[in-house]
C-alpha cells in the first residue's frame, strides 16, 4: 500500500515537530505560563462575575491556538526557501499535498497543546457546566478555528521572504487575543479598543466556546464564530494557493 | 584558488587512484556501482524508441527579470549519455538555465525539449525523466539520511519492499551507511551533496541536472563528486552540469559552453576551448636588469619587460618544464627574486572570449617568493 502524498508530507511534518522539541515546548509552555499568570497573579483584580479560571480558560485556549502558529509559518517558509520545494516540484508532488500536510500537522499539534492547556485548567479549578453535546460543540468550533487560522498562517509563511519574517508575520494573530474578550470582557475596555474587541473575529469564537463551557450557549456568537472561521479559511486558502503557484 | 594543468594532471591521477582504492575491500562504489547497477535502482528507465540522439535541445531560450536580461537566446544540444558543462561566473544565468530546463521556471521565449519532451507542453513527462540537484543541497535537515531517501522512495510510490533495497543500496553506494541515521543537519557539505544526489537518483532519472555540484566543497569531496558523476555517465545517464570551475568542466565534460551575461560565448570540447585561450607561462622577477637580460638570453621564447624586471617564459606548468627552467637559471647562476606559475583559468577564458574578466576572478597565480 502506498501512502498518499499528503500522508507522506504529514508524516514528514510530524517528524519535524517531534525533532524540534523547542517548538513544541514553546507552544505548550507559553500558554500555560500565561494561564498561571493571569489566573494567579491578575485574576483577583479582574471582576468578571464568577471564578476567573472559568472565565479565562476559553481565552487561554485561543491564545494557545495563535501562539503555535509562528512555528507553522516558519516551517512553510523554510520549505520554500531551502530548496526542498524544487525537489518536490520536479517530482510532481502536488501543492495540495505539501500544503495539506502543513495544515493537518498544525491542527494535530494544536489539539495536543489544547488538551494540555485544558488539563492544566482543570488542575487550577476549572469547572465547566457543559453537557456532552456542548463539549462536542466546543471541539467543533475550535477545530474549525484552528483549520481557518492554519490556512491563513500558511499564506503568511508563503508570502514572507525569510523564515524569520514568516514567524514575525504571525505576531498580529498572537496579539489579537489580548484585544478580545479573552482576558477581560470587551465592555470593560476603553473606547476604541472596546469596539475593536467586540468586532474582531476572536471575540465571537471565544464567547461561543465560553457559552458552551458555561452551559449557556450563545447562538449569535457561535454563528459569528463559524462565519469568521469559514471566511478566514477561504481567504487563507486562496491566498496560499496564489502564493504557492507564484513561488514554487 | 587557481587550477593549473600541472595540478590538474595530478588530480586526475589521484582520481584514478581513488577509483582503484574504492573498488577494493571497502566495496564502495565507483566501479562497484557500475557493475552492481543491475540489482537495484539507479539505472535510467528505458524509454523504448523515443530516445533520440539528443537528450536536451534548446533554441533561442530567453528569460528576463524586469528589465534585466538573464538568458539572451540560448541554444544548446546535449547528446544522450554525455556530460555537458555550462561554465560561467556567478550571475551568468546558469541557475536560471537549469530552472528553465527543469520546468521550475517559464522562459519568456524560445523552445526546449528534454528527453524528447517539450518543457512547456509536456511538463509532467519532462519531470518524470529528470533529476535535479540544486546549487544548495535540498535535503531535509530534520530527517536522517535514511529518512530523506525513504521520503523520496515514498513519494515515488515504489511497490512493496523494493524501496527498502533502493535506500540501502544508495546509502552504500554513496558511502553514507555510517551516518545514515544521523540528522542531515549534522552532515558535512560533501555528505550533504552526496545525499542530495542520492535522493535525486531514487527516481531513476535518465537526465540529471547538477547545478554547481562542487561549489564550496573541499578538494577531496570535489573529487569524490567527480567520480560519482563519471560513474553516472558510465551508467548511461546524461549530465547537464553548471560550474564556475574550468577545471571541473575540463575533468568531466564532453562539451563545454561558456555562458556570459546570458549569452553563450563559446562552445566546444575542452581541447577546442583551450586552443582559444592564452597558454600558461612562468613569470620571473629579477632584482636587477643585468639578471633579466641574462635570463632572457638563456631561456628561449621568453619575453622580457625591462621596466618591471619581469620575464615571461611559456610553460605547461608541469614539474618537468618548471625544473628545466630552474635548472637552466641555476646553470648560469642567475638569481631570481620571485617565481610565479600562471595557468589559464576561467578568468583567462573569459578575458580571451569576451574581452572582460569574469566577476568571480579567481587568483591566477601561485607566488613562490624567495
Amino acid at each position: 500500500m502506498s501512502m498518499s502524498d499528503s500522508a507522506i508530507m504529514l508524516r514528514r511534518n510530524f517528524k519535524h515537530t517531534v525533532r524540534n522539541p523547542v517548538t513544541l515546548f514553546n507552544a505548550l509552555l507559553m500558554p500555560i505560563v500565561m494561564m498561571l499568570m493571569f489566573v494567579y497573579v491578575f485574576g483577583d483584580a479582574f471582576s468578571v462575575g464568577g471564578t476567573y479560571v472559568d472565565y479565562a480558560t476559553p481565552g487561554m485556549i485561543m491564545m494557545a491556538i495563535s501562539y503555535g502558529l509562528s512555528a507553522t509559518a516558519t516551517a512553510v517558509n523554510s520549505d520554500m526557501t531551502k530548496g526542498i520545494i524544487n525537489r518536490f516540484k520536479v517530482m510532481d508532488v502536488s501543492r495540495g499535498a505539501v500544503l495539506t500536510g502543513h495544515v493537518v500537522s498544525t491542527v494535530v499539534r494544536t489539539v495536543v497543546v489544547l488538551a494540555a492547556v485544558i488539563g492544566v485548567a482543570f488542575l487550577m479549578g476549572f469547572s465547566p457546566n457543559a453537557t456532552f453535546p456542548q463539549w462536542l460543540a466546543v471541539i467543533g468550533v475550535l477545530l474549525l478555528t484552528v483549520f481557518a487560522v492554519s490556512w491563513l498562517t500558511i499564506a503568511l509563511g508563503l508570502a514572507a521572504k525569510t523564515a524569520e519574517s514568516a514567524g514575525f508575520a504571525t505576531v498580529p494573530l498572537i496579539m489579537l487575543p489580548f484585544f478580545s474578550s479573552a482576558i477581560v470582557p470587551a465592555e470593560k475596555m476603553g473606547p476604541g479598543i472596546r469596539e475593536f474587541a467586540e468586532y474582531q473575529p476572536f471575540t465571537p469564537i471565544i464567547e461561543s466556546v465560553r457559552g458552551f463551557l458555561n452551559g449557556t450557549p450563545s447562538n449569535g456568537h457561535t454563528i459569528a464564530a463559524i462565519a469568521w472561521s469559514v471566511g478566514i479559511a477561504a481567504v487563507g486558502y486562496l491566498w496560499a494557493r496564489a502564493k504557492f503557484s507564484k513561488r514554487a | 584558488m587557481g587550477f593549473y594543468p600541472g595540478v590538474l594532471i595530478a588530480a586526475d591521477a589521484q582520481a584514478r587512484l581513488d577509483r582503484m582504492v574504492a573498488v577494493g575491500p571497502v566495496g564502495w562504489a565507483v566501479s562497484g556501482g557500475v557493475s552492481g547497477r543491475g540489482q537495484v535502482g539507479v539505472r535510467p528507465a528505458d524509454d523504448s524508441g523515443r530516445m533520440t540522439n539528443s537528450a536536451i535541445t534548446a533554441s533561442g531560450l530567453r528569460k528576463a527579470y524586469h528589465d534585466k536580461v538573464v538568458l539572451d537566446g540560448i541554444d544548446v544540444n546535449v547528446r544522450t549519455g554525455t556530460v555537458f558543462a555550462l561554465l560561467g561566473p556567478n550571475g551568468a544565468g546558469k541557475t536560471t538555465m537549469v530552472n528553465v530546463l527543469t520546468t521550475l521556471l517559464k522562459a519568456d521565449g524560445g523552445t526546449a525539449r528534454v528527453a524528447g519532451h517539450d518543457i512547456v507542453t509536456e511538463t509532467k513527462k519532462v519531470r518524470a525523466s529528470i533529476g535535479v540537484t540544486g546549487q544548495f543541497a535540498s535535503v531535509d535537515e530534520l530527517l536522517s539520511g535514511r529518512e530523506n531517501l525513504q521520503l523520496m522512495v515514498d513519494l515515488h510510490h515504489f511497490k512493496g519492499g523494493e524501496g527498502k533495497g533502493v535506500v540501502e543500496n544508495l546509502l552504500r553506494r554513496f558511502d553514507l551507511v555510517e551516518s545514515a541515521d544521523k540528522l542531515a543537519s549534522t552532515y558535512s557539505g560533501g555528505m550533504r551533496r552526496k545525499l542530495d544526489l542520492a535522493m535525486t537518483l531514487v527516481g531513476r532519472p535518465r537526465i540529471i541536472f547538477l547545478d554547481e555540484p562542487t561549489t564550496g566543497l573541499d578538494p577531496r569531496s570535489r573529487r569524490t563528486m567527480w567520480n560519482i558523476v563519471r560513474e553516472l555517465v558510465a551508467d548511461g545517464m546524461t549530465i547537464f552540469l553548471t560550474t564556475q570551475y574550468l577545471e571541473e568542466a575540463d575533468q568531466l565534460a564532453d562539451q563545454i559552453a561558456v555562458l556570459d551575461q546570458g549569452k553563450i560565448v563559446a562552445q566546444g570540447t575542452s581541447e577546442q576551448l583551450k586552443r582559444q585561450i592564452p597558454g600558461g607561462h612562468v613569470q620571473l622577477r629579477f632584482a636587477e636588469a643585468a639578471q633579466l637580460d641574462a635570463a632572457a638570453r638563456v631561456l628561449t621564447g621568453s619575453t622580457a619587460d625591462a621596466e618591471s624586471l619581469i620575464l615571461r617564459v611559456p610553460s605547461d606548468g608541469g614539474a618537468k618544464s618548471l625544473r628545466a627552467v630552474l635548472d637552466r637559471l641555476d646553470e648560469y647562476a642567475i638569481d631570481v627574486e620571485e617565481f610565479t606559475v600562471h595557468m589559464p583559468d576561467l578568468d583567462d577564458v573569459f578575458l580571451a572570449l569576451t574581452g572582460h574578466s569574469s566577476t568571480e576572478a579567481e587568483s591566477k597565480t601561485e607566488v613562490v617568493t624567495k
